[in-house]
């Protein structure tokens, strides 16, 4: 009996301290905002809104916003309509060697997307003129996600019965009418996650944005916010808590947004 | 008109799916494609649609080769096991894809969907999507939807074996009126014997990419071409016996019988008669199977009796109230039989 008592503390304390570690940070970035002296550590705030003048005081905090949106919605048409098109194909075509591919780009993705790969995407992206560009970061940061996502997507169409397709080919429909009137529909969650996950990657990426981008006036916030400093090189706490909390509404907002209408799944399946 | 010439299709790996197939449906025609899973009857319903690429041979509707045709080229509308009903479009949407496709002006394609609809019991579903509908209502709607194109030839995959048994029947009355009604040239496939012989009027019978016989229901029922054809249809199989001929008599399962023209002393033969075409009594009789009562099957209406006679079972038919008793010696007498020689019809006696 007190035996069973002690465990179930511990565990409760263990799950306690565990979820501190994940809302504190959370706190503070709810509660720094708004504090007169914002401090690393989380407290009740001497309420304040002249952080927030403040931060729109600086001449790339909202274009930085602005930015992050251009790439992050940017990724994620592409990625979606790529990697659609891809999974479709992959799913309905016997190809063979299909799977050991798809398992080579997911491989190779984690590879693309790192710092190993660096230099030569540096060198690539200087050589076709896409330093400094939104297109450069799009294009760079799409290779990236797109064997994820053709990998989840094939997985929903592989769940999406054959014969409706082939019922609107008897009635004349043309492979892409199908995609659009058919497959797509069917397979709108999955379209979905793979945009609001390619988005939230982009929109929390940096270091290709930070090496592709030497211009301030084309940064996206997650760059901006490596700038807010002081001369002196301390961080300004009450500059860059604020600019969190405004970079992260927009993200938030999305995923409400897109689990409300359609929900998250990562894997395929009609119910019948 | 549909005409089949030389149809054949060879799946990678060398597997014969159909194996140099001649038909020719007439216009107006119901045909069944019929036999057991794995004997080819889809792959043809579906080389007929276009869905598969044949090897060999040709297909023509009414008069045009279509061989080369993708499926939404050739006029045809093919209803599929599973309806295939989109399920992210509501009923209206559904019936009216087909006119969507052909560009069909959006007032235009709703009133024709209505029309559709009405005639089918529809109208009331028509803003519900297709989980809302129940199994026959669904069968309902996929057959709106081919009805809406127009075809030439309707091609329907299983038609009726999503629906639970009550149903099935209904469903099986209402589609043979309607075919009737609608007189468009319709091929469906089934495994179900009872299916094919109710609905069809011709029939073809399949066997490893083979079409074994081609004939009306009747025709199907009274004279299988093969022992296979024979133990394929009817709701009780046949009885198929072995027999012996000698030089003056036919020995079947105990029963000494005429021996029918043509038949020679060593002969492979097989003796089939139907248990409906049996009559059975409790005392003697010549001509007869002599045998003792092991199992009485009640089947409602009648009851299927099984006579242990000596080498074989033979099974017939009784109508209720007429039972005999287990165990009992009985002789079953064949009214109406069939002579298979190499499991090839020989003559009906």
């Amino acid at each position: 009996m007190i035996r069973h008592t002690v465990g179930r503390l511990a565990a409760t304390v263990f799950i306690a301290v565990v979820l501190a570690f994940f809302t504190l940070p959370m706190l503070w970035l709810a509660s720094a905002p708004f504090d007169d002296t914002p401090a690393i550590t989380t407290s009740i705030p001497e309420f304040t809104l002249r952080n927030f003048s403040a931060i729109l005081d600086n001449p790339y905090a909202l274009g930085s916003i602005r930015n992050s949106l251009i790439q992050g919605a940017g990724a994620a048409a592409l990625v979606v309509v790529l990697a659609a098109l891809a999974a479709y194909a992959l799913s309905r075509v016997r190809v063979p060697g299909r799977d050991a591919l798809l398992y080579l780009l997911l491989l190779l993705s984690s590879v693309v997307t790192g710092t190993a790969a660096m230099v030569p995407i540096f060198e690539l992206a200087t050589r076709l003129d896409l330093i400094d560009t939104h297109l450069g970061v799009v294009l760079v940061v799409s290779g990236g996600l797109l064997p994820a996502a053709i990998f989840i997507l094939k997985d929903f169409m592989d769940d999406t019965p054959t014969s409706y397709e082939e019922s609107a080919r008897v009635f004349g429909a043309t492979p892409l009418q199908i995609l659009r009137h058919i497959v797509v529909p069917l397979v709108r969650p999955g379209l979905a996650t793979i945009a609001v996950w390619a988005l939230a990657s982009v929109w929390g990426g940096f270091l290709f944005q930070f090496i592709l981008l030497r211009d301030p006036e084309k940064a996206p916030g997650s760059v901006i916010l490596y700038t807010l400093y002081t001369e002196g090189g301390a961080p300004r706490l009450d500059l860059i808590s604020t600019f969190s909390l405004l970079y992260s509404l927009p993200v938030v907002a999305m995923y409400l947004f897109v689990s409300q209408r359609y929900g998250f799944r990562f894997h395929g399946g009609i119910k019948r | 008109m549909i005409t089949l010439h030389a149809l054949t299709k060879i799946f990678p790996g060398g597997v014969h799916a159909l194996d140099d197939i001649h038909l020719t449906i007439a216009d107006g025609e119901f045909f069944a494609l019929l036999g057991p899973s794995g004997c080819g009857k889809t792959t043809l319903l579906r080389t007929i649609a276009g869905l598969e690429t044949p090897s060999g041979g040709t297909v023509h509707i009414d008069g045009r080769d279509v061989t080369g045709l993708p499926p939404g080229d050739r006029d045809v509308a093919m209803v599929f096991q599973d309806y295939a009903i989109f399920p992210h479009m509501d009923v209206t949407a559904n019936i009216a894809y087909p006119l969507r496709i052909k560009k069909v002006p959006r007032a235009e394609r709703a009133t024709k969907a209505a029309d559709v609809a009405a005639r089918l019991s529809l109208t009331e579903l028509l803003h519900r999507r297709p989980a809302e509908l129940s199994g026959g209502q669904q069968q309902r709607v996929a057959l709106a939807r081919a009805i809406a194109c127009h075809p030439t030839a309707f091609l329907f995959d299983e038609p009726l074996s999503n629906l639970d048994a009550r149903l099935r029947l209904e469903a099986r009355t209402f589609l043979k009126r309607l075919q009737r009604e609608l007189a468009v040239t319709t091929v469906f496939v089934t495994h179900d014997q009872a299916e094919a012989l109710a609905l069809a009027d011709r029939i073809a019978v399949m066997s490893h990419g083979r079409m074994v016989q081609v004939a009306t229901p009747a025709e199907i029922f009274h004279r299988p071409a093969t022992t296979f054809v024979a133990s394929f249809i009817g709701s009780t199989p046949m009885n198929l016996l072995p027999a012996r001929a000698t030089a003056t008599a036919l020995h079947v399962a105990g029963a000494t019988l005429p021996l029918p023209d043509g038949v020679t002393p060593g002969d492979h033969l097989t003796y089939g008669v139907r248990p409906e075409y049996m009559t059975l009594s409790p005392a003697e009789r010549p001509d007869a199977f002599p045998g003792v009562i092991t199992v009485l099957e009640n089947l409602g209406t009648h009851t299927l009796v099984t006579l242990e006679t000596p080498g074989a079972l033979v099974q017939t038919v009784v109508p209720e109230g007429e039972e005999p008793s287990l165990g009992t010696p009985a002789w079953a007498t064949p009214r109406r039989a069939l002579l298979y020689r190499d499991d090839t019809l020989l003559t009906t006696g």
